[in-house]
């Protein structure tokens, strides 16, 4: 299936071995961060807000206290002062003073769910008892719950330094505005036969992992604090709790447990302090886990949108002129991947002219974290309606209109420097050729529609280490806490260098005391820039080894050479060696060999999808049923082509819950209402169809390997190409997400009312 | 000489110019320069010292990574975005 | 508080006798009491399934009921589908197909699985899908999910017809 253009002759790379943590994970025997407990260890429980907006006049935590069982209580007074700045925190960028009114409120709070103190008590259930018995007073104040809200002249003030780089010294909820433009768009629109602009509005939706948040702290008296948690980032976790408790980062080590699922939303911290705070207070391991509702309620969801999209095109099908506005909800503190969305938006296409204006906007909702392709599944939503909608108007196959105007290698990027090899055009012409496309789609009611995505992927820091044992066997150790598989590919690299079975490379993904630093599991980094790391590990391990065998056949080094797995004296006569046949002879010859890597990694190669989908819709209720769904994907190359092929399956089947079902539903109090995996509806299997996968391989020329990240670009096209099959199953251009029974059967209701209307007229 | 492509929302400092070319062999001289032409600019593009936590520079399409000390060629072309990398937290 | 009460189960096929309190779930005193933490807590409201446990052969979310309720019953959990150490064909398969990705929400779906295959061992794919709408992955998409869970019930049809051809 795969369009290979990576032509090296792998061994390991490009096969489907059982993953090395497979086994744990099928037995139950896999150690998630709520499996750790010690002895004498105390649960811990967060007392939350019950209001989205108020001042916090008082907390009274006596009564609380006096219950048995209950050992300690934290609220913000225990927290250090923390500065209103923006700093840089390993790859994060991160105001410590919004970090720790997150964890804890300070004077404010500004989000139902928002943490206001945590109990440590000897059950769950004690601790639950305490927080009914902790008296907050508030003065409540009223909710801004959307963009337009905060934005209206005289709204309330969430945060009341906040201030942002166009209006001076006014308290303002707009935390940030950013600009990209390029050439005219005035001549562009001028020289445009169709235009087409409209307004899309998304909602605030969540990643879903099915693993609540969890952490142990466990702090000595020493003063040395360990941390077990699952999380995205170890290092991340121990920098940013050092920030959030002002200790050094030294004194922290953070343990990554298996880790249930992330998609961004577990970047970040919300448990890990507390768990620290509690055990020293209390000189006992304090476990803490979030519920569910409290998952949804108060960790970090991704920004419900408004954006709005007036693109131009010449009669021939040739883009010539975009301008967009958009805002995003941050939330409750700014930071909302606004920009991302910004920079991705029009990313696919060459347009000559555009001006894109996209807000920063903080709001009553919970500070928002990543979401696989941050910001950018919203963005695709509105540009690939008006891009499908242009391509209708010229009368060209929404495919082809994709390929006339699609990125190239050598084409500008919104920023203006050119791509280097990229692979969109082949993730279109994959889905042109598919067999799906390529079928007929028959039937009432049934509609097909193709969107595309664009995500910038990431690189940043990574380390590895490779160890060779005294068997010729070899472990590789890595700081990056494994998502979906990634210690696979990880064993797989270290095979395909050194020559070995698969199945002799065992995959470590170590704390933070026990490899350099690691950056976060993000970006769809993991396989590029620890695969790199990983990679110049075993290389130098290789080295070390042709050193070692020149030493036994008295040598030197450049008179052998590594080929195959086997140690080769250059010349005749001398039979080659194995890693196996050498190992015993470390020791004689310097002692044992650990190759190391440490990398901060350049030569990202971007990432596209393109997707179609096939749905049928129920014009009475408002159902959309998908019947069929195709997805292309570039990988640059594809290690472990199984788990690619799951990362584009996972994030078409969240974007298309992000279609149909998900949304933060709250009242008018600021209160959300469908706080449980019951309201909150996340695609059950019999909502899905199969996802089939075509995996596009054109090799990253910045990767030893050729590898691009899998990760995040998949969630990018399915909202707009649900909204374009939409359309063509009944005739209606969907503009706001979920396309919920209700949301689309009112649509339906008023197409249905209008085409009468000028039926009757005629 | 390196070409500095000026953020959209910072060429109020440069008169509306986009394009500027700035002589120097790193982003710390490129900075210094384009303070003392256009005054004020530098300010918005430094913080201790380095470059914004909130502002990413690319050299030649790519994300550099070591702030002020990175180098550029002489035909450089560098853009100052906003940071991406791994979100705001 | 109200005291524990002494609970006598069958767990695994070993007959266990433990303490709990009336209030604790039997996902709680699975993974709290008796340190079967293989069955996980997604949601404790029976949305989710991962701690989807086997009760007297019927799959039942072991978040909604009690500890005490487990007296006299018969539960398999994750932990107990492998015997002597050797994988149930549904566990092979899930490795085989690369069903699992993150892996916090696959005992639920193997216990699922099994609950299925016991009860239909020719399932079509909306049978699976059917059987395994309250299980909640949010990794997969769970097109190889589904996958496995055919080939397993395949393979398991193809070893009882090898049975049924050598008698």
């Amino acid at each position: 299936m795969a369009e290979s253009t990576t032509t090296r002759d792998f061994k390991v790379i490009g096969t489907r071995p059982i993953r090395p943590d497979g086994v744990d994970k099928v037995t139950g025997r896999a150690k998630f961060g709520a499996d750790y407990a010690f002895p004498g260890m105390l649960h811990g429980k967060v007392l939350r807000s019950p209001h989205a907006h108020a001042i916090i006049k008082s907390i009274k935590i006596d009564k609380a206290l006096k219950l048995p069982g209950v050992k300690a209580i934290v609220t913000s007074k225990d927290l250090p002062a923390a500065e209103n700045k923006l700093e840089q925190s390993g790859e994060m960028t991160v105001n410590p003073m919004h970090l720790s009114m997150n964890i804890l409120a300070h004077d404010k709070v500004l989000y139902d769910g928002h943490a206001i103190a945590a109990v440590a008590a000897t059950s769950p259930h004690i601790a639950e008892e305490a927080l009914r018995l902790i008296e907050v007073e508030y003065e409540v104040l009223p909710p801004v719950m959307t963009v337009d809200a905060a934005t209206k002249p005289g709204a309330p003030i969430l945060l009341k330094d906040l201030r942002n780089n166009e209006e001076g010294d006014k308290p303002t909820n707009v935390a940030q505005h950013y600009q990209f433009k390029r050439g005219d768009i005035a001549a562009g629109f001028k020289a445009a036969d169709y235009v087409i602009e409209r307004e899309f509005n998304t909602a605030m939706v969540h990643q879903g992992y099915i693993e609540p948040h969890n952490a142990v702290g466990i702090y000595n008296s020493d003063g040395q604090a360990t941390i077990y948690c699952s999380t995205q980032g170890a290092f991340d976790v121990r920098s940013l709790s050092a920030q959030v408790l002002g200790m050094p980062v030294g004194k922290i080590k953070v343990v990554p447990a298996e880790i249930g699922g992330g998609f961004g939303g577990k970047t970040t911290i919300y448990l890990e302090p507390l768990s620290v705070l509690l055990s020293k207070k209390t000189g006992a391991p304090v476990k803490l886990v979030m519920s569910r509702s409290e998952v949804l309620r108060a960790s970090g969801p991704t920004p419900g949108s408004k954006i709005k999209v007036k693109m131009g095109a010449t009669k021939d099908g040739k883009l010539v002129a975009a301008e967009i506005w958009m805002a995003y909800q941050a939330g409750a503190f700014p930071g909302s991947p606004v920009a991302a969305g910004a920079l991705c938006i029009i990313a696919p296409y060459t347009i000559e002219n555009f001006l894109i204006d996209a807000y920063d906007v903080v709001v009553n909702r919970p500070k928002t974290a990543a979401y696989r392709a941050p910001g950018t599944t919203q963005a695709a939503f509105a540009s690939e309606t008006v891009i499908d909608e242009l391509a209708e108007k010229c009368g060209i196959d929404p495919i082809d209109f994709r390929i006339k105007n699609g990125v190239k290698e050598g084409a500008p990027q919104v920023l203006g420097p050119p791509f280097k090899r990229i692979g969109f055009i082949q993730t279109c012409e994959a889905i042109k050729n598919s067999e799906h496309y390529k079928s007929k789609l028959t039937g009432k009611f049934r509609g097909r529609g193709v969107a595309s995505g664009f995500w910038f992927n990431a690189g940043m820091q990574s380390s590895a280490t490779v160890n060779i044992h005294t068997d010729g066997t070899a472990s590789v150790v890595t700081g990056s806490p494994d998502i979906g598989g990634s210690r696979a590919s990880m064993a797989m690299i270290t095979a395909e260098v050194l020559g070995l079975p698969v199945t002799d490379v065992r995959p470590i993904t170590a704390d933070t005391d026990s490899i350099g630093h690691t950056d976060v599991t993000a970006g769809s980094r993991v396989t590029f820039a620890t695969g790199m790391a990983v990679y110049e590990a075993a290389k130098d391990a290789e080295r070390q080894l042709i050193e070692r065998a020149a030493k036994v056949w008295e040598k030197k080094p450049d008179e052998v050479e590594f080929r195959g797995g086997m140690l080769h004296a250059k010349g005749n006569g001398v039979p080659p060696m194995s890693i196996k046949q050498l190992a015993p002879r470390f020791a004689r010859t310097g002692g044992p060999i650990t190759g190391r890597a440490s990398v901060n990694a350049r030569g990202v190669g971007p990432g596209f999808a393109t997707t179609v989908v096939d749905v049928e819709v129920d014009p009475d209720t408002g159902k959309v049923q998908l019947l069929r769904c195709t997805v292309a994907q570039d990988a640059g190359k594809a290690i472990h082509p199984s788990y690619v092929e799951g990362q584009m399956q996972g994030g078409t089947a969240q974007g298309i819950g992000w279609a149909l079902n998900e949304e933060y539903f709250y009242d008018d109090n600021g209160t959300l209402r469908n706080s449980g995996f019951l309201d909150y509806r996340i695609p059950t299997c019999l909502d899905l169809p199969m996802i089939e996968t075509i995996i596009v391989e054109e090799a990253n020329p910045g990767h030893p390997l050729g590898v691009r990240g899998v990760g995040e670009v998949s969630i990018v096209p399915p909202v707009a190409a649900v909204a374009n099959a939409i359309y063509r199953a009944v005739g209606v251009r969907m503009t706001q997400t979920p396309m919920s029974p209700p949301k689309l059967l009112k649509a339906i209701l008023k197409h249905r009312g209008a085409t009468q209307h000028s039926a009757a007229a005629d | 000489m390196p070409t500095v492509v000026i953020p959209a929302l910072l060429r109020k400092f440069t008169g509306g110019v986009e394009r500027v070319e700035v002589p120097g062999k790193s982003i710390r001289e490129l900075v210094q320069r384009l303070g003392e032409r256009f005054p004020g600019i530098d300010r918005q593009l430094l913080q201790d010292g380095d470059i914004r936590p909130s502002i990413a520079v690319s050299i030649d399409g790519e994300i550099a990574t070591g702030g002020v000390l990175d180098t550029v060629g002489e035909n450089s072309e560098v853009h100052f975005i906003p940071a991406l990398g791994g979100g705001e937290v | 508080m109200s005291k524990k009460t002494l609970v006598e189960a069958t767990i695994n096929g070993e007959t266990v006798e433990f303490l709990c309190e009336p209030r604790q779930s039997l996902l709680e005193t699975l993974r709290d009491v008796l340190e079967l933490t293989g069955s996980k807590e997604g949601c404790l409201t029976g949305d989710c399934g991962a701690c989807t446990v086997l009760v007297d052969g019927r799959p039942v979310c072991s978040c909604l009921m009690l500890g005490v309720e487990a007296q006299g019953k018969n539960i398999v959990t994750v932990e107990g589908l492998a015997i002597n150490g050797v994988l149930h064909v549904l566990q092979n398969k899930f490795l085989e197909h690369a069903a699992l990705q993150c892996g916090i929400c696959t005992p639920g779906f193997l216990i699922s699985a099994k609950s299925l295959l016991d009860r239909n061992p020719k399932p079509t794919e909306h049978e699976v899908r059917y059987a395994l709408a309250g299980n909640l992955c949010r990794c997969t998409g769970y097109d190889k999910i589904v996958k496995a869970v055919l080939d397993a019930a395949a393979d398991i049809r193809s070893q009882g017809e090898g049975k049924a051809a050598a008698r």
